[in-house]
């Protein structure tokens, strides 16, 4: 019996990638483990073994192709004996549901928010109208952001696991230890608590780092030297020091990682005075935030997530592009409710507020950006327009971001409302691993629209 | 007092019965994660997977010197620690599946399976977590008043963990039982013992607090077994903790998106070929005439036999109910420890 050699996933939010190279070809035999091609997904390029022996009968899909969707067939492997003609392959490969994700829309072009009372939205436009536009993954902009500051303070530098020679847990730091040395891209071991101290050190010494936490699961290792030492030292010392520094990395669910690897810090670290919190979802938003974190003469936590590290978005291509904190951003106009979010909830946000036009119903969408400083007055103004607010996030509900918003919401324009505030959040349970509980422990676009029909009564 | 030893060369007494049973487990373990690796390429496993391949001996050895009862704690390399202490292989790669038939249920996945059963305490996803766990569950035993002893795995990038010292420290302090096991396979992800270390002698470590240990070829199964059986030895005998620092070798990537381009091909390629801990064993049963050819042919087709039906039983066992999504998270009642 012939085998389909099937195009493999080779990391947890792979879902299609390139072929870029055979290292076989038709009628070569091969025996279990040896390298048959060369995949590259958008991470890095990696070997593809074989898992069984035999003859390679049939190359279905030729080098270079991208785009190769995850177990599709890209080769055909002959037994002993039998030949390729007298095999036909079947092309249906097996059931994927799970990597069948909902396409995030468009987001409608950033307009400025127009509303007289007493909180004026600070939402405005970003860059100057006609600024050139280029398409940049979130990680590339991440990347961009902290090498434009390298290029220009050498103060600046980035220590953390794997960021230097492996180019980046997450391929965030690509190229930069190339281009800056080792000198200022430095690889730590595995010892989250001791390199957090020793950034708070050197910031406090003068220099600006940043700190790259693998992934924010690991801070909790480093959590004490973050808060007691970096965030509350400049109170502490009656203004004379503090640490300007930045504490990075991607931060929330993934894909599948189980409950240790699948927590948002969101909450945890905006409720800490002496730390400002980002935690953008655009590309063109982790450039600008970035930037301006690493000038912040204190403490930031710029809160990252994997899934949208590979989205592309538009950047502005200026020479010199900041985005202030405490600044939110308007998605998309609206009257009918206001939906607030931030980071990767904003797919949610985005998606529903998309579904719900369809329906005759305008939602408003307001993105964060910064959980502090937070720009209350951009949400109120929405507010006491729409007269309804639905908050999206994926942490946990209880003392959750939202519910200091919603609060807020309460106590500065209670009379404008016209029904409970309502948070949409991800659900009170640790992250399960199987696949479809982990769907229905995140927030999901059905039950923001559901909450949006729930407040305006439609 | 720590003390040096030699890797053990001289061939132990070991029965015919002893070292088959050790080429079985090791090449369970071996075959176990070639096929999660296939699954995994298939899309059936999701997340984080990290393949054992290459280190089998350790375990396989260690648990050669356990006696029922003893526990074990490890990292999330955790697919041969538990195949090796006898947990079935259908639950465990059910759980990699993420299904109901798994031993969390489908809710842990590959990097956090538990068995009360086999005193497997987990499965752990946070680098050294579970060296200063390993400890406590060494100190419950010496407070119940039973010779038990714990076996913490870790690697050797967890081994520059901070919290590894606070627990050496207080080992030794309290004369815990627990014999701590570095898996030094050489890397951290991409991140070599030389880029991480300037005291790359892991095991000498602990004699800053007073913990003896000792290197061992992990490589070799029988003198991982005897390493085991002396380290146990002193804890059993109520001496406090041991260092075992295991040198291994995994073969594939860190996980299973890993570009490992921070060693060669020829680097992994010579380590197969020359020090491979499975072809030592069939070498020395062959050699020794305790086995024909077709003896361990039959074995090899066991074995394949019982992944593959591993696999099948993944494949079909159900999704959790989605009703387990809200399960699990208090219990309502402190568990009574079955003995
Ligand atoms: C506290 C913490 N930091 C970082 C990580 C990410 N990470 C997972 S495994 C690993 C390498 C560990 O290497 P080692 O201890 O040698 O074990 P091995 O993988 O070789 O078995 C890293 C950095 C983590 N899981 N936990
Ligand atoms: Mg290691």
């Amino acid at each position: 019996m012939a085998t389909e050699i099937l195009m493999p996933a080779l990391s947890p939010t792979m879902e299609e990638g390139t072929l870029a190279k055979w290292l076989v070809k038709e009628g070569d035999s091969v025996a279990s483990g040896d390298i048959l091609a060369e995949i590259e997904t958008d991470k890095a390029t990696m070997e593809f073994e074989a898992v069984d022996e035999g003859t390679i009968g049939k190359i279905i899909v030729a080098e270079g192709t991208e785009g190769v969707k995850v177990n599709s067939p890209i080769a055909l492997l002959l037994e002993d004996g039998e030949s390729a003609d007298a095999v036909t392959t079947t092309t249906e490969a097996t059931t994927q549901e799970a990597l069948e994700e909902a396409a995030t829309p468009a987001p409608a072009a950033a307009q400025v928010a127009s509303e007289e009372p007493t909180p004026v939205s600070k939402a405005s436009p970003d860059w100057p109208e006609g600024t050139e536009m280029i398409t940049q993954t979130v990680r590339e902009a991440i990347r961009d952001a902290m090498s434009e500051e390298m290029r220009a303070d050498d103060t600046v530098f980035v220590m953390g696991e794997e960021v230097a020679e492996y180019n980046g847990a997450y391929k965030v730091t690509q190229g930069m230890l190339d281009e800056f040395g080792s000198r200022r891209v430095i690889d730590t071991p595995i010892t989250e608590h001791g390199f957090t101290g020793i950034g708070v050190g050197a910031a406090f010494g003068g220099l600006k780092p940043i700190v790259e936490f693998m992934t924010f699961n690991f801070a909790m290792q480093a959590i004490d030297q973050i808060i007691n030492s970096a965030a509350k030292t400049l109170y502490m010392s009656g203004g004379q020091m503090g640490a300007p520094m930045v504490f990075r990395g991607p931060n929330g669910a993934a894909a599948r990682v189980g409950a240790q690897h699948s927590q948002d810090y969101a909450a945890w670290y905006a409720s800490i005075p002496g730390l400002k919190v980002v935690m953008p979802y655009s590309a063109a938003d982790a450039k600008g935030l970035m930037k301006t974190a690493i000038r912040d003469p204190n403490p930031v936590i710029v809160l990252e997530n994997e899934i949208l590290y590979g989205k592309s978005f538009e950047v502005p291509k200026l020479d010199d592009f900041t985005i202030p904190f405490g600044k939110a951003r308007i998605w998309r106009e609206g009257s009918d409710v206001t939906l607030v979010s931030w980071g990767i909830g904003m797919t949610y946000a985005l998606e529903a507020a998309e579904r719900l036009a369809a329906d005759g119903i305008e939602a408003e969408v307001i993105d964060l950006r910064t959980l502090r400083p937070v720009d209350y007055d951009t949400v109120l103004a929405s507010v006491m327009k729409t007269n309804r607010c639905v908050l999206v996030e994926e942490g946990f509900p209880v003392a959750s971001f939202s519910d200091h918003m919603a609060s807020t919401i309460m106590q500065r324009a209670f009379d404008y409302l016209d029904a409970p505030v309502v948070t949409c959040t991800g659900k009170d349970v640790p992250m399960p691993y199987a696949a479809n509980l982990e769907k229905l422990a995140l927030v999901t676009t059905d039950e923001v629209i559901e909450a949006v029909r729930k407040v305006t009564y439609k | 007092m720590a003390t040096r030893k030699a890797p053990a060369k001289a061939k132990p007494n070991v029965s015919k019965d002893d070292l088959l049973q050790y080429y079985r487990d090791m090449l369970l373990i071996r075959r176990f994660e070639e096929k999660a690796g296939q699954l995994y390429g298939m899309g059936l496993i999701g997340g984080f997977c990290h393949l054992y391949i290459g280190q089998e001996a350790v375990v396989v050895g260690l648990e050669a010197a356990a006696k029922e009862g003893d526990k074990r704690v490890t990292s999330y390399r955790d697919h041969g620690h538990m195949l090796a202490c006898g947990m079935d292989p259908n639950g465990v790669m059910a759980e990699l599946t993420g299904r109901e038939g798994g031993y969390s249920k489908g809710k842990g996945g590959s990097m956090h399976m538990f068995s009360k059963e086999k005193h497997f305490y987990g499965g752990h996803g946070i680098v050294a977590a579970q060296v200063p766990i390993g400890a406590g569950l060494a100190f419950a035993d010496k407070y119940k008043g039973n010779d038990n002893v714990t076996f913490a795995y870790f690697g050797d990038g967890a081994a520059n963990q901070g919290q590894v010292y606070e627990a050496y420290n207080m080992a030794e302090l309290w004369d815990l039982p627990v014999i701590f096991v570095i898996e030094n396979n050489q890397y951290a992800m991409g991140t070599s013992t030389q880029r991480s270390t300037k005291s790359p002698s892991y095991w000498e470590r602990g004699a800053a607090y007073g913990i003896p240990g000792e290197e061992v070829d992990g490589m070799d199964v029988l003198a991982v077994k005897a390493a085991g059986e002396k380290a146990v030895a002193h804890c059993r005998a109520g001496k406090g903790p041991y260092i075992l620092e295991i040198k291994t070798y995994r073969y594939r990537g860190h996980s299973m998106s890993d570009p490992a381009k921070y060693r060669t091909r020829d680097e992994v390629q010579k380590m197969r070929e020359e020090r491979d801990a499975i072809e030592m064993v069939r070498q020395m049963l062959l050699t020794g005439e305790h086995a024909s050819e077709d003896d361990l042919k039959a074995i090899d087709k066991d074995i394949k036999n019982i992944v593959n039906a591993s696999a099948e039983f993944a494949k079909e066992s159900p999704e959790p109910a989605l009703e387990e999504l809200w399960t699990d998270i208090y219990a309502d009642e402190i568990p009574q420890e079955a003995v």
